[in-house]
C-alpha cells in the first residue's frame, strides 16, 4: 500500500489554480523529494497532505486514510516539520516537547524517556531548559524535529527542512533522518528547492506549475539528461540557440545570457560553435549534468526563478 | 471523550497558557493597572455620594468595584485569546492543528487557560476590597467563586470567538473597542441600568455581561440596585452564556482548522 497517494488533486485560490490534477504515489519506507521552485505548488500539496487545507478536487490518502474524510487518523500517523517553526518561543525546549507530546496523548515516564532519548540523539540535552527564543536557528530546528518525532510517526513530512540551517546543522539533520529511516522504516516526504538535498531521496518528483513533470530516482534523472551538458555564455542567446538547433540538431534551452544544452559530444559542439560564431561566445563550460540541468530540461525553467 | 486525545491535550494547552502568561509580567501588570486606574479616578471623580436610582447612597468606589473586576477579567481574557492570533502567525497553532487533537480539546484548553488567568487576576484585585468598603460575606463565597469562574470562562469565550477568525491583532482591537468595551459599559458596571422601558435598559437586559456583573455584585454582598436580576438568575444566565460561547467556538474550530 502506498504511504502517500493522490489522485487528480486540484487546489485553487480564487481564479488561480495551484494544483492541476496531481497524481502522486509514495511507497511505504521510501524517501521522496518534491522538487520545485517557489510557486510550483509544493507547499500547497504539503498542506493538503498535512490536513491543514482541503483540496478542491481529486483525493489524497496518507497512510491509507483520506485527508478530508479521516483527518484524525491521518494526523495520528504523521509527523510534520514546517518551514516556519511551530515552537512557542516563550517556553523552554523541554516544555515545548512536553506539551507537544501531550497533544499526541503522551504523558508521564514514557514521555520523559522519549524526550531524553530524542534530546540525546539530536544533541539537545544541554539546551532543554533554555527558552526557545534564546536558541540558535539550528537548535530551534532540532527541537522542532524532536517534537514531531515524539509520537514515532509512520510518515514524516518535511517542508523545506534545511531552511535557515547552517551546513553542519544540515548534515546532522539528514544523518538523523537517515537513521530514523533505517531504524523505524519511516516514510519520509520532503519538499525542497535544493538539488543536493533532493539527490538524497530514493525518488524525486519534479513539480512545475501544479503538476508532476516526472518521478524518477536521482540517478535515472541524471542519466536521462545525457552524458554531458554544455553551457554557453553569450551576448547572442537567440543566435547561439538557433545555431545549435539548426546545425547540430540539438534541443537548446535559452536563459538570461546563457544557452544550455544536453549533448553527447559536447566538445565537438563547443568547437564548432567557437569556429562559427567567435565574437558572440564569452565562454563555454562542459560538465556532467546536475539535477538542476534536469529540472531545466524537463520544465524549460530554472529552479531558482 | 477520549482521555488520550481530549483531556491530555486540553490540559497541556491550559498549562501552557498559564506558564506563558506568568513569564510575561508586563501582561499581568497592564491587565490590572488600567482597570485600577479607572477605578481610582472614577471613584475620586464621583466621590462618596453616588446614589443608584431607587437605592441608598454609596461611594462610587463601592458601586464600581464589581464592574472593575469584570473589566479586569475582560482585559485578561482578551490578552489571553489574542495569543490565538499570534499563535497562528508565529506557527505554534499549525503544530496543534496537525496533531490528532479534537477541536473541543483546543477550545477547552484555551478557555480553561483564559478562565484561570482572568479569575486569578480578579482575585488579586480583591486586595483593594477594604478601600471599597467591600466585605466578603462568608456564606456568599461559593457564589463569588462560581461568578469569577463563569465570568472568566465567558469572557475568554467572547475573546476566542473574535480572535479565531482574525489574521491580525489590529482587527481584534477594533472589535474590542466597538463591541466588547460597549458590552462592558452597558452592563450595570459603570452606571446602573435605567429601570423601565428604554433603549439602554433593553440593551442591558439582552447583554449577557449584565448578568456576570450582577452575579459578582450580589456575591460581594453589595447593596441592591433596582431592576437587577436575582443572584440565581444571574449565575444561570452566565452559565448559559459560557455554554453558548463554548459551542460556537467548537463549531468555529471545526469549520476553520486551516492555518493562515
Amino acid at each position: 500500500m502506498g504511504a502517500v497517494s493522490t489522485k487528480r488533486l486540484v487546489k485553487k485560490y480564487g481564479s488561480h489554480t495551484v494544483l492541476r490534477g496531481l497524481d502522486l504515489e509514495v511507497v511505504a519506507g521510501e524517501m521522496f523529494a518534491l522538487l520545485g521552485p517557489n510557486g510550483s505548488g509544493k507547499t500547497t500539496l504539503f498542506r493538503i497532505l498535512a490536513t491543514l487545507i482541503s483540496p478542491d478536487g481529486g483525493s489524497a490518502r496518507v497512510g491509507g486514510s483520506d485527508v478530508v474524510r479521516e483527518p484524525a487518523s491521518v494526523r495520528a500517523k504523521i509527523g510534520v516539520v514546517f518551514q516556519s517553526p511551530s515552537l512557542d518561543k516563550k517556553l523552554t525546549a523541554h516544555e515545548n516537547l512536553r506539551y507537544g507530546g501531550a497533544l499526541y496523548g503522551m504523558h508521564g515516564i514514557p514521555l520523559r524517556q522519549r524526550i531524553s532519548e530524542l534530546a540525546s540523539s539530536l544533541r539537545l540535552e544541554e539546551k532543554l531548559d533554555a527558552l526557545v527564543e534564546t536558541l540558535s536557528g539550528g537548535q530551534q530546528r532540532r527541537v522542532e524535529i524532536a517534537k514531531c518525532l515524539l509520537a514515532r510517526p509512520e510518515i514524516l513530512l518535511l517542508d523545506e527542512p534545511s531552511t535557515g540551517l547552517d551546513p553542519s546543522a544540515r548534515m546532522d539533520l539528514w544523518a538523523l533522518v537517515g537513521n530514523l529511516r533505517s531504524s523505524h522504516g519511516m516514510t519520509v516526504v520532503f519538499t525542497s528547492h535544493l538539488m543536493d538535498e533532493s539527490a538524497r531521496a530514493d525518488r524525486v518528483g519534479i513539480l512545475s506549475e501544479g503538476s508532476l513533470v516526472c518521478v524518477e530516482s536521482p540517478a535515472d534523472l541524471l542519466a536521462a539528461a545525457g552524458p554531458e551538458v554544455l553551457r554557453v555564455a553569450t551576448t547572442d542567446v537567440p543566435g547561439v540557440a538557433g545555431f545549435l538547433r539548426a546545425k547540430c540538431g540539438l534541443d537548446p534551452h535559452s536563459l538570461e545570457g546563457e544557452v544550455r544544452v544536453s549533448a553527447s559530444e559536447a566538445h565537438s559542439v563547443a568547437a564548432r560553435l567557437a569556429a562559427e560564431m567567435p565574437s558572440a561566445i564569452a565562454s563555454t563550460t562542459i560538465s556532467k549534468p546536475t539535477l538542476e540541468d534536469v529540472f531545466l530540461f524537463k520544465t524549460g525553467k530554472r529552479l531558482d526563478e | 471523550m477520549n482521555n488520550t486525545y481530549f483531556w491530555r491535550p486540553a490540559a497541556a494547552l491550559w498549562h501552557r497558557d498559564v506558564a506563558r502568561f506568568l513569564r510575561q509580567r508586563n501582561r499581568i501588570i497592564s491587565a490590572l493597572v488600567t482597570p485600577l486606574v479607572f477605578w481610582v479616578l472614577l471613584g475620586a471623580g464621583f466621590g462618596p455620594s453616588f446614589r443608584p436610582s431607587g437605592g441608598e447612597t454609596i461611594p462610587y468606589l463601592t458601586y464600581f468595584f464589581p464592574g472593575t473586576l469584570v473589566l479586569i477579567m475582560l482585559f485578561t481574557a482578551i490578552f489571553s485569546t489574542i495569543s490565538v492570533i499570534e499563535d497562528r502567525r508565529e506557527g505554534f497553532l499549525q503544530g496543534v492543528l496537525v496533531a490528532p487533537v479534537s477541536p473541543g480539546a483546543i477550545v477547552l484548553g484555551k478557555f480553561l487557560g483564559g478562565t484561570t488567568l482572568a479569575a486569578g487576576q480578579a482575585l488579586l484585585f480583591c486586595v483593594m476590597a477594604p478601600f471599597a468598603g467591600v466585605t466578603f460575606p462568608p456564606h456568599l463565597l461559593p457564589a463569588l467563586a462560581a461568578s469569577f469562574l463563569l465570568v472568566g470562562f465567558s469572557m475568554t469565550g467572547l475573546g476566542f470567538l473574535v480572535a479565531w477568525p482574525m489574521d491580525s491583532t489590529q482587527g481584534f482591537h477594533a472589535i474590542m473597542n466597538v463591541v466588547l468595551m460597549p458590552m462592558w459599559m452597558v452592563s450595570g458596571s459603570l452606571f446602573p441600568l435605567p429601570v423601565g422601558h428604554s433603549v439602554v435598559g433593553w440593551i442591558g437586559k439582552l447583554n449577557p455581561v449584565t448578568y456576570g456583573v450582577s452575579a459578582i455584585r450580589q456575591s460581594l454582598g453589595g447593596p441592591a440596585v433596582a431592576g437587577m436580576p436575582s443572584l440565581g438568575h444571574s449565575l444561570l444566565v452566565t452559565l448559559g452564556f459560557c455554554a453558548v460561547t463554548y459551542a460556537a467556538s467548537y463549531r468555529l474550530v471545526s469549520l476553520r482548522r486551516k492555518v493562515a
